[in-house]
């Protein structure tokens, strides 16, 4: 099982998809849930104080806007969790949204910049598209699983790499895949 | 008058995500104050995808699209709001640009006061209060702003960040005043107050209605029973127009205040769109006194001095009023004349007026510059040649806000 960071990072069906897969997806409704449910001072609808953006420096300057590094103390600390991502472009507003088109951006390049397995998929606009799309995510999380699996991943041939590879093959360039250093591959669990 | 005793106003807030930014507790405590009540205007999710091509405006943000969204419903009825408060954040270009253009759309498409404001996680309750009250004022009490002339015997003192004023009114006359520096609250308002007495020649308890304006308001209004408290949007608009015999129609009021400016879109004498500025004492009346210590003048004869000079021989960054003393350090040390530094002064200033807040607001000829800075004759002559445009500078221009508080407080003789 891995922690599978998604974006958009509020999407109930990737949340369900990730889950049915045996992964762990890191949403940030669980974040907003903690924010709601501790007892804090007040501040609705979420519990987000003065100090959250403080806490967001960790991820933008102080002249990133305050909006931006509000979200990003409840999105950050996901993605430092992170060990594998599933990124879906151009998505509409009702997939999935955190709102901040500068929290999207900060937030997948973040995440880019991790050495993690990512999946990046195009949001569909055909039946044909939604189900290549669905196929594409299942192949990747069902190559996570057996990577996960694995004690220890070649690091010539990186297992978990190999199989994504064929699946991106498979359905000709719809996935992009990252080949990430092998060092960090030998860590999978 | 207190908020218990004050209807609801019902503002709709459309903002970027403030949630997200720790300040919606200092928006709902600035709320509570005047009591007001913040709505979210619901509007289908698939409008929100096409927002933008129907607005014209394509952004990448959701909530940017959402904001855009509820206008529309705002301006469309489908959420029966008395006010609108538009908030981004501060330091965001996509946000700004989305913050101007639904302020404006909502101004003309329909008749609902609006105020927008950026925020930063340092945005406190305070800073707010001014701006809520006046929206909520515009909203709650419109037939007292219709009133366009003085009745009774009335005063009005207005506690500013750095001189308190006082005036006596008796049936549309200013018959006495007063003008104190500001050191403590109250006692700077008992002086000005008695000042304006004596030279009007009448007691306190002739006197049937007083208004209290400026940051002192609650406190002086507290101390001296006044009928009105009322903040200084509101007061120095209806001030502004009153003394410059244009209460109909539009009209821009420019208040360059003590520690900070106040533009102010105008009709009818009701405020529309304004904005506060204050971010940084450089753009206010008190860079001026600053200046005037340095040049060894007194503040009244810097406008004199100001008119002599010219403003290109000296570069001037009063963005922040260290750099502008700075910028004014050296250029003495280069041999600029004090003449030609006066005029840059006066300059920055309505330079950073123009740039920080003429920009969100509609300027409409008659431009009405008032306050303590306008009567500095190098300021009213740095602004008309920055806008190409006449402006006008009232009679009694630093009382506004304690003639406007004269007059609103006439509304309640009556009553």
């Amino acid at each position: 099982m891995l922690k599978v960071f998604i974006y958009p990072v509020n999407s109930l069906i990737l949340a369900d998809l990730v889950e049915r897969f045996g992964h762990k997806p890191l949403v940030v409704m669980n974040q907003v849930r903690e924010k709601v449910t501790n007892i804090s001072l007040d501040s609705p609808p979420v519990n987000i104080t003065p100090e959250d953006p403080k806490i967001g420096l960790r991820f933008a300057a102080v002249e990133v806007p305050a909006g931006v590094r509000g979200r990003m103390s409840l999105i950050g600390p996901l993605i430092e969790e992170a060990e594998a991502a599933i990124i879906v472009e151009n998505p509409p507003v009702n997939f999935g949204c955190v709102g901040c088109n500068r929290t999207n951006e900060l937030m997948k390049y973040l995440v880019r910049s991790k050495e993690i397995p990512i999946l990046e998929v195009k949001y569909p606009e055909s039946n044909f598209e939604a189900r290549e799309f669905v196929y594409n995510i299942s192949v990747f999380l069902e190559n996570l699983s057996k990577a996960s699996g694995e004690k220890k991943l070649d690091p010539q041939s990186g297992n978990a790499e190999e199989f994504k590879g064929e699946a991106a093959e498979e359905k000709k360039g719809k996935v992009k895949l990252e080949k990430k250093n092998d060092s960090l591959r030998e860590e999978i669990p | 008058m207190s908020s218990d005793e004050l209807e609801t106003v019902k503002i709709a807030l459309v903002s970027c995500g403030s949630e997200y930014a720790g300040v919606q507790p200092e928006f709902e405590a600035a709320a509570k104050q005047v009591n007001a009540k913040f709505i979210y205007p619901e509007v289908d999710v698939d409008l929100i995808d096409n927002i933008g091509k129907e607005f014209g405006l394509e952004v990448a943000s959701g909530d940017l699209k959402l904001m855009m969204a509820r206008a529309r419903a705002v301006v469309e009825g489908l959420s029966h709001v008395d006010g609108v408060f538009i908030t981004t954040c501060f330091r965001c270009a996509e946000a700004a640009i989305v913050r101007n253009e639904v302020r404006r759309y909502i101004h003309r498409h329909s008749n609902i006061p609006v105020i927008s404001y950026s925020f930063t996680e340092r945005t406190s309750a305070g800073t707010l209060l001014t701006r809520l009250e006046a929206l909520t004022t515009v909203a709650r009490r419109r037939h007292l702003l219709a009133r366009e002339a003085q009745t009774g015997l009335t005063a009005g003192i207005d506690s500013g960040s750095t001189t308190t004023k006082a005036v006596v009114m008796k049936d549309n006359k200013i018959i006495g005043s007063g003008w104190v520096p500001t050191t403590k609250v109250l006692e700077s308002a008992e002086d000005a107050y008695s000042q304006a007495l004596k030279e009007a020649k009448v007691t306190r308890k002739e006197v049937q209605a007083l208004g209290t304006t400026g940051y002192g308001r609650f406190l002086v209004g507290k101390h001296f029973k006044a009928q009105l408290v009322q903040e200084e949007i509101t007061v120095n608009s209806k001030g502004a127009v009153y003394l410059a015999d244009t209460q109909k129609g539009p009209a821009t009021v420019i208040d360059i205040g003590g520690m900070d400016n106040k533009a102010i879109s105008v009709e009818d004498g009701i405020p529309g769109m304004f904005t506060m500025g204050g971010i940084c004492a450089g753009a206010s009346g008190r860079f001026f006194e600053m200046i005037s210590k340095r040049l060894g003048v007194d503040i009244t004869e810097l406008g004199t001095l100001a008119v002599k000079g010219m403003q290109e021989n000296v570069t001037m960054n009063s963005y922040c009023i260290v750099f502008g003393i700075q910028s004014l350090v050296n250029s003495l040390a280069k041999g600029a004349s004090p003449e030609d530094v006066a005029a840059a002064a006066c300059y920055s200033v309505i330079e950073q007026l123009f740039e920080q807040q003429l920009q969100e607001v509609d300027v409409k000829e008659p431009l009405i510059l008032v306050g303590g800075s306008s009567l500095i004759e190098g300021v009213p002559k740095a602004l008309g040649d920055l806008l190409k445009i006449d402006v006008i500078v009232p009679r009694e221009s630093h009382l506004i806000g304690a003639v406007g508080a004269a007059l609103l407080a006439s509304g309640y003789v009556e009553e």
